[in-house]
């Protein structure tokens, strides 16, 4: 191959004193599709924002076309022809196509806009990537591929030679998703260097030149793509066998502790039923906006039920607000840890006590009872923070989830539901945790893990369910719970009638 | 370590900047004027301060929980009008006194009320609303009040403001009675720590099982009834009250107070003894530019200076 177009060597990161990318050293050549596969945490993301001026590596250096560059931001990596197609469009609704492709570099005449310019300018680029969509389109009525595409031609109006995509297709129907890789291929063909992150081992296989595998921060392989499988891949990622990192699954009894039945919420969630025994692990799968976490919600009284019976121990519960789900021993843990879990400016004891503080007042709360009992937890989970009183802010995700952990379990739960409990969090805090839910359902508390790490919730769970658009697609439980399958339901290829 | 060293440890200079401040301030107020020290003079400086002093005591909580409340100054002229015309209306003796006493507070409560169910329950922003029952509340004290000047024809109301208890007057002791009792709320009750919970993050707050809107409600109320005592203290005091002038811009020394006492302007964070602190700053100020015989035209503007500085100081310390 030619000169690379970009030279990342030795690039370090760390996150106030914690390294999550260990000297990357990587090429990227003009007009190659590179895929970037990692688990969550892995350090892609990481990697992909200091590319792209949105972080700044702590020590390593960066080369655009032979010669040194410095990154510091968004605009630098703008000027050398880098850009970041975002997972969240940038996009603004009321504004057409045209202008949004042209928004702050806009073509003008001295003061004036040059609207027949740049519509002219859009209109030839939109045709370039051969496809239909008018320059004079409202933003707002687009669908996600197509403003995907405008994000991309947008990228392209900059003149960036390399576009990172983290993870397009996820959005995409299938339909959009063809489309998509077509025109990828025309970037290519344009000399564009496509960074591709993406979960979906198929889909990097059949797009990407070469792939680079990232694992605990580390670069671990670089292969052409024709040198490697989707199994490779996969144990790459991973790099050590399953049952390494999840504890075997405990026995669970008969016994239902809780039953939800013809839950549903106008426009979000159709007619769920499911059941959870005592000292089981229920996983929930499906992508993102399938409708778990609002399941979870609806069952903790945080969100308005149209309909639906919660039944715990048989017996039917009535279940308005929170503090009624609490006084039910159920426990939930958003998967947004900082803005709906933990007070960032509150140290370790209040936020421990937040929800269970009631325990801790005679006349005044009992501060020593406070302090001595989040000693407990900090010990019991291994917390690391320089004190006691250290705010939340100043602890790493993984400590930050440990005393998320602490919070509920100081409310003594019958009933865990734990929404995406290690997203951001380091292997080994993982596989703490994944061995706390075991020490929990051998002591018969339940447990309900929604996760989109597929491996997570398939190294867990006793049962899975899987979502999507709001609906239970399917249950599999035992040996049925498998990667293939769970991509089925949740890819709405297969449903619970054809099972 | 002993307990001691790790609590100091912890201190920054953020919360301490308050103290030290007032420290400095008397230092160099006593070398700047023979006068300051003065028992009558301290006993002044308290008693000016104890009025806007304990209506910040309230606003601590509404600032901590994430509010403001522009309506205070206002409230006090209302309250003070309402309950002089109370006692006039009962007529002479203790009783009479009591009863004025007792409906402050109550009054306070309610227009406190009144505020924290528009915010809460009409989902206004405080800001806006207090804004709003600001004029209302001026409005509806000069329309009562015919404008005028209402005098207590109770012989016995002025001794509540203007008593002595071992030398100091009555509204002191009530200002520091009610900071520690605040002080104690704040800290050391549940309640407290869900002002403080709402105030950081009431996204945070609701998903652990806190009434949110009721533990903002109160804050309100807290506030009014805070009102209610500093308004009948102060109508005790001058034995009457001027509908147009009592209580103006006390809602801005009462959040400069707040403010200057370190608590966070966005929530989440805060003391009652720095507002008492930070009261009292104010009052010394005050105090001082009088005894330095500088142009009452220029107080508005050292004020001004330090309440910037006392915020740039805390937004320091957040980074």
């Amino acid at each position: 191959m030619n000169e690379p177009v970009m030279q990342i060597r030795s690039i370090v990161k760390e996150f106030s004193g914690v390294r999550v990318l260990h000297k990357i050293t990587l090429d990227i050549f003009a007009g190659e599709v590179l895929g970037v596969l990692g688990e969550n945490g892995a350090g892609k993301s990481t990697l992909l924002k200091i590319i792209s001026g949105i972080y700044t590596k702590t020590t390593g250096s960066i080369k655009v076309d032979g010669t040194e560059v410095s990154i510091q931001s968004a605009s630098d990596a703008k000027r050398l022809g880098i850009a970041m197609i975002p997972q969240e469009f940038n996009l603004i609704s009321s504004l057409n196509v045209f202008e949004n492709i042209f928004l702050g570099n806009e073509i003008k005449n001295g003061f004036l806009l040059n609207k027949s310019a740049m519509r002219n300018r859009a209109y030839e680029l939109l045709k370039d990537l051969e496809t239909d969509l008018s320059p004079d389109a409202l933003i707002e009525n687009l669908s996600v591929a197509e403003k995907q595409m405008v994000e991309i031609a947008k990228a392209l109006v900059n003149d960036s030679r390399i576009l990172i995509m983290d993870e397009p297709t996820t959005v995409l129907t299938d339909h959009e998703v063809d489309i998509f890789f077509a025109l990828v291929e025309k970037l290519k063909k344009r000399g564009v260097t496509i960074i591709f992150i993406s979960h979906k081992l198929k889909e990097v296989k059949h797009l990407c030149d070469r792939l680079a595998i990232l694992r605990d921060g580390h670069l671990v392989s670089v292969d052409d793509v024709t040198q490697i499988n989707e199994e490779d891949m996969a144990r790459k990622m991973v790099g050590r066998e399953l049952n390494q990192i999840y504890p075997q699954r405990t026995e669970y009894s008969d016994e239902v502790v809780l039953k939800v039945s013809n839950l549903s919420i106008k426009g979000i969630l159709q007619d769920i039923n499911f059941d959870l025994k005592k000292g089981e692990v229920l996983g929930f799968a499906g992508l993102i906006g399938a409708g778990r976490t609002e399941t979870a919600e609806a069952v903790m009284g945080l969100r308005k039920k149209d309909s639906g019976v919660v039944e715990i121990n048989g017996k039917v519960v009535t279940i308005n607000a929170i503090a009624d789900a609490v006084a039910c021993n159920l426990a939930y843990l958003s998967e947004d840890r900082q803005g709906k879990g933990l007070i960032m400016n509150f140290d370790i004891p209040k936020n421990i006590t937040l929800i269970s503080l009631a325990s801790y007042v005679k006349g005044l709360i009992q501060h020593k009872k406070e302090n001595s009992v989040a000693r407990d937890y900090v010990k019991r989970f291994d917390i690391k923070a320089a004190s006691l009183h250290s705010n939340l802010a100043n602890l790493s995700g993984g400590n930050q989830q440990k005393v998320y952990l602490s919070k509920w379990m100081d409310t003594q739960p019958d009933i865990l539901i734990l929404d995406e409990p290690t997203r951001g969090i380091d292997v080994n805090t993982k596989k703490e945790i994944y061995h706390f839910i075991h020490s929990l359902t051998e002591q018969g508390v339940s447990v309900i893990v929604i996760s989109s790490e597929l491996e997570e919730v398939m190294g867990l769970s006793h049962r899975v369910m899987v979502m999507r658009s709001g609906q239970i697609m399917g249950e599999l439980s035992g040996d049925a719970i498998n990667e293939k399958e769970i991509m089925y339901y949740a890819a709405g290829l297969k449903t619970m009638a054809q099972a | 370590m002993s307990p001691i060293i790790t609590r100091l440890k912890r201190l920054d200079i953020a919360t301490y900047a308050p103290f030290i401040a007032l420290l400095i301030l008397i230092v160099f107020s006593s070398i700047a004027s023979e006068h300051f020290l003065m028992p009558r003079n301290i006993t002044n400086v308290l008693r000016q301060v104890s009025y806007t002093g304990i209506i910040a005591l309230g606003m601590t909580f509404v600032i901590i929980a994430g509010g403001i409340d522009l309506s205070v100054g206002s409230m006090v002229a209302l309250v003070g009008v309402l309950s002089i015309m109370i006692i006039n209306g009962v007529g002479d003796g203790w009783w009479a006194v009591a009863m004025a006493v007792s409906s402050a507070i109550a009054l306070g409560g309610v227009f406190g009320a009144i505020n924290g169910l528009i915010i809460t329950r009409g989902r206004v922003a405080s800001f806006i609303a207090t804004l709003a029952t600001m004029s209302i509340f001026r409005s509806m004290t000069l329309y009562i009040s015919d404008a005028g000047e209402v005098v207590s024809e109770n012989n016995k109301f002025a001794e509540i403001g203007g008593g002595y208890l071992w030398a100091i007057p009555y509204p002191v002791w009530i200002f520091l009675l009610l900071a520690i009792a605040y002080h104690i709320v704040l800290k050391h009750s549940a309640f407290g720590r869900h002002v403080c919970a709402v105030g950081s993050n009431s996204k945070v707050a609701s998903y652990s099982a806190i009434k949110v809107r009721w533990v903002y409600f109160l804050t309100f109320l807290i506030a009014g009834l805070s009102v209610g005592i500093a308004a009948v203290l102060l109508a005790s005091r001058l034995n009457s009250v001027s509908p147009g002038d009592a209580g103006l811009f006390y809602e801005l020394d009462a959040i400069a107070a707040v403010v200057i006492g370190g608590t966070a302007l966005s929530g989440g964070k805060g003391t009652i003894w720095g507002t008492v602190i930070g009261a009292i700053i104010l009052g010394i100020i005050n105090n001082m530019l009088n005894l330095m015989g500088i142009s009452p035209y220029l107080q508005g503007m050292v004020k001004g200076m330090v309440i910037l500085t006392a915020v740039l100081v805390q937004f320091k310390g957040d980074r």
